[in-house]
């Protein structure tokens, strides 16, 4: 297929990347099982959109709007549920992103199952600035490839600013957390705020992530933010690597590859049989992943201990 | 062997001490509450809507609670959280709509699919779950293979039967009327056999020696092995268990709703987190108490707010039981995890 094919899969294994740093943040370093992703990265792209469509905001204002109240929500959600046990904060926040889906299919602000739509005429007049720059170089005529470079430039910094963190002593606290909670308790740290930071920072790449998404289908319904998209989140984790940054961007390159690239693949198919095929390739993929390789390709076993 | 019910015995006599209030037992002061409820809601909503909600109230809470056992026995007894379990209703309702369409009648149908749920059940132990256990997997490892499970089940439901909305085929209009109140038959006949099952399922569990030994497994698993219980034949046996009332919840939900799509696992799934929560992780007796407050809460919910949010009121229990009380309301107040 055409090479716009590959750049609108370049933009996803971007968009998801981003959004798989909080995960890997979360799972990876701090040894908490988010399985609320989606949720934040719903309100993220949501208040950025009902800010620029409702209130007349500019987008770019709109951004920090959402990081902020997907914080918020993070803090929320931590506040509410860090204390419990590690399998009942994973249902407690699969609840959360249930009730965000569930919010923005049902209530009237987000416009229900109709969505929200016509919140990019700013992000597409930089397109449209960049286009010529990018025609100089011969590449004018793929109207996707502005947002590629924006993602992929985004994430890479993004990428880049957690593993300096993870080189902190902030960083550190997180893996003793993830190794041994009462030890680092033990040693004076307050685990309870670290694993709030380290919950709400991922909401804020969760939110990041929406804005793009946003940016990308140019038009928000539930569907495009069901909680089944942070599992999409956690296969690509593993398949990149468990705790390692670099991994998420190796795990998402390849896992967009090979989901997409399975509609190249001639088949008799309906289209709806096709979607359905992909989610069993997904749930396959996690189950063989979690038995044959854990710890992922670029994954490290010894890193691979979350708490009971 | 310690059973489930010495525990409460103790417990309730512990916590007598404790407080006048607790000297009641914990299920006699749940119905109290629930009673207090009902008349509550009789008195503002008129006595005709309060019971027509508690009726359906009831057909809900019988396949939230038959639905949650399965749940909570697996928790109890594997210490897994088994993210898949929604699916297998899912599975449940859609071999019954395959059986009936291979020419099997209905209800032979329905009997076909829980067999077939629960075979596909124990085959999950033998090829996914008993692997990663000799492997020693860790949390995250079972919390993804549960879901990968899930997506395939669910996701292979609608690669074969598509996601359009079905029925199982039965006559949905026809209705019962008793006094003012009006109940579909297969609302009914949903709660004669759920209810039914119920008392059977609570039955076997109390006085066949395989129920005692699942119980005492998911009560304290070190104890149980002590006492000489073979851990894979338990083992077995609660797949099987679970997956076949899997299929009996996914069946009943499937003909009180009358027309579903293969989603309603993963929304139903949560509403079976709240029952077992409720219950208490590891309780089967407490999640079916469980699933009929839970069932009961949110038909209730219909007389306070729009239907649409009935799901809602599911979520809600299950953040504030987590929150507020863990250990459900008959588990023990420490439990360790």
């Amino acid at each position: 297929m055409s090479i716009d094919f590959w750049i609108n899969v370049g933009v996803l294994a971007g968009i998801y990347g981003i959004f798989t740093l909080g995960l890997q943040l979360n799972a990876g370093f701090t040894g908490l099982l988010n399985f609320g992703q989606a949720g934040f990265m719903a309100i993220g792209a949501y208040t950025v959109g009902i800010l620029v469509v409702d209130r007349g905001w500019s987008l770019w204002l709109a951004l920090p709007a959402g990081i902020v109240l997907a914080v918020l929500a993070g803090l929320f959600v931590g506040i509410a549920s860090l204390r419990l046990r590690s399998d009942h904060f994973a249902i407690a926040t699969i609840a959360f992103a249930e009730i965000v889906r569930y919010t923005l299919q049902n209530a009237a602000f987000s416009g229900g199952n109709q969505g929200v739509l016509g919140f990019d005429a700013e992000w597409r007049a930089v397109s449209d600035w960049m286009l010529p720059w990018l025609a100089v170089i011969g590449l004018g005529s793929y109207t996707q490839l502005p947002l590629f470079i924006v993602v992929w430039l985004v994430f890479i910094a993004l990428l880049l600013m957690l593993r300096a963190l993870q080189a902190t002593p902030w960083g550190r606290v997180l893996r003793g957390i993830r190794e041994d909670e009462d030890a680092t308790a033990a040693l004076g740290k307050d685990v309870f705020a670290y694993k709030l930071q380290s919950l709400a920072l991922a909401a804020a790449l969760a939110a990041v992530a929406g804005f793009f998404v946003a940016l990308n289908v140019t038009y928000l319904y539930p569907t495009v933010f069901d909680p089944t998209f942070t599992f999409f989140g956690y296969a690509l984790l593993v398949l990149g690597g468990f705790a390692s940054y670099g991994g998420v961007a190796l795990g998402s390159v390849l896992f967009w590859i090979l989901l997409e690239g399975t509609r190249l693949i001639e088949t008799s198919l309906s289209a709806g049989q096709q979607a359905s095929l992909r989610f069993v390739i997904v749930g396959l993929f996690l189950l063989l992943i979690s038995r044959l390789r854990p710890q992922g390709l670029l994954g490290n076993v010894n890193e691979m201990k979350v708490r009971p | 062997m310690i059973t489930t019910a010495q525990t409460e015995r103790a417990q309730a006599k512990a916590s007598a001490l404790s407080s006048p209030l607790s000297a009641l037992p914990r299920p006699a002061l749940l119905l109290a509450v629930l009673v207090v409820l009902l008349c509550a809601l009789a008195v503002a909503f008129g006595p005709v809507p309060a019971l027509q909600a508690t009726i359906n109230g009831f057909v809900a809470g019988s396949y939230t609670g038959l639905g949650a056992i399965g749940l909570t026995l697996v928790l109890g007894v594997l210490k897994l959280v088994n993210f898949a379990h929604g699916d297998l209703l899912v599975t449940g309702a859609y071999f019954t709509i395959l059986f009936a369409w291979l020419g099997l009648p209905l209800p032979l149908a329905m009997l076909a699919a829980m067999i077939a749920t629960a075979a596909l059940a124990l085959l999950t132990e033998k090829i996914i779950w008993q692997p990663l256990r000799q492997a020693k997997a860790g949390s995250l490892q079972l919390f993804l293979s549960a879901i990968g499970l899930g997506l395939v089940l669910r996701f292979s439901v609608q690669f074969f039967a598509g996601s359009q909305v079905r029925t199982l085929g039965a006559n949905v209009v026809s209705s019962i009327a008793i006094g003012p109140l009006r109940l579909g038959t297969l609302q009914a006949l949903a709660l004669v056999v759920g209810l039914t099952a119920m008392i059977i399922v609570g039955l076997a569990l109390r006085f066949t020696s395989i129920g005692k030994e699942m119980r005492a497994f998911a009560d304290n698993r070190a104890l149980a092995e002590v006492s000489g219980i073979d851990t894979q034949h338990i083992i077995n046996v609660t797949w099987i268990a679970a997956g076949f009332l899997a299929a009996l919840s996914g069946i009943l939900y499937a003909t009180a709703i009358g027309s579903f799509n293969p989603n309603f696992g993963i929304t139903l799934l949560l509403s079976l987190f709240a029952a077992t929560v409720l219950g208490g992780v590891g309780n089967p007796y407490g999640a079916l108490v469980g699933g009929l407050v839970i069932g009961l809460s949110q038909e209730w919910s219909t007389l306070l707010f729009n239907a649409r949010w009935k799901p809602a009121v599911g979520f809600a229990l299950l953040i504030l039981m987590l929150m507020f009380m863990p250990q459900g309301i008959f588990g023990r107040a420490k439990r360790r995890s």
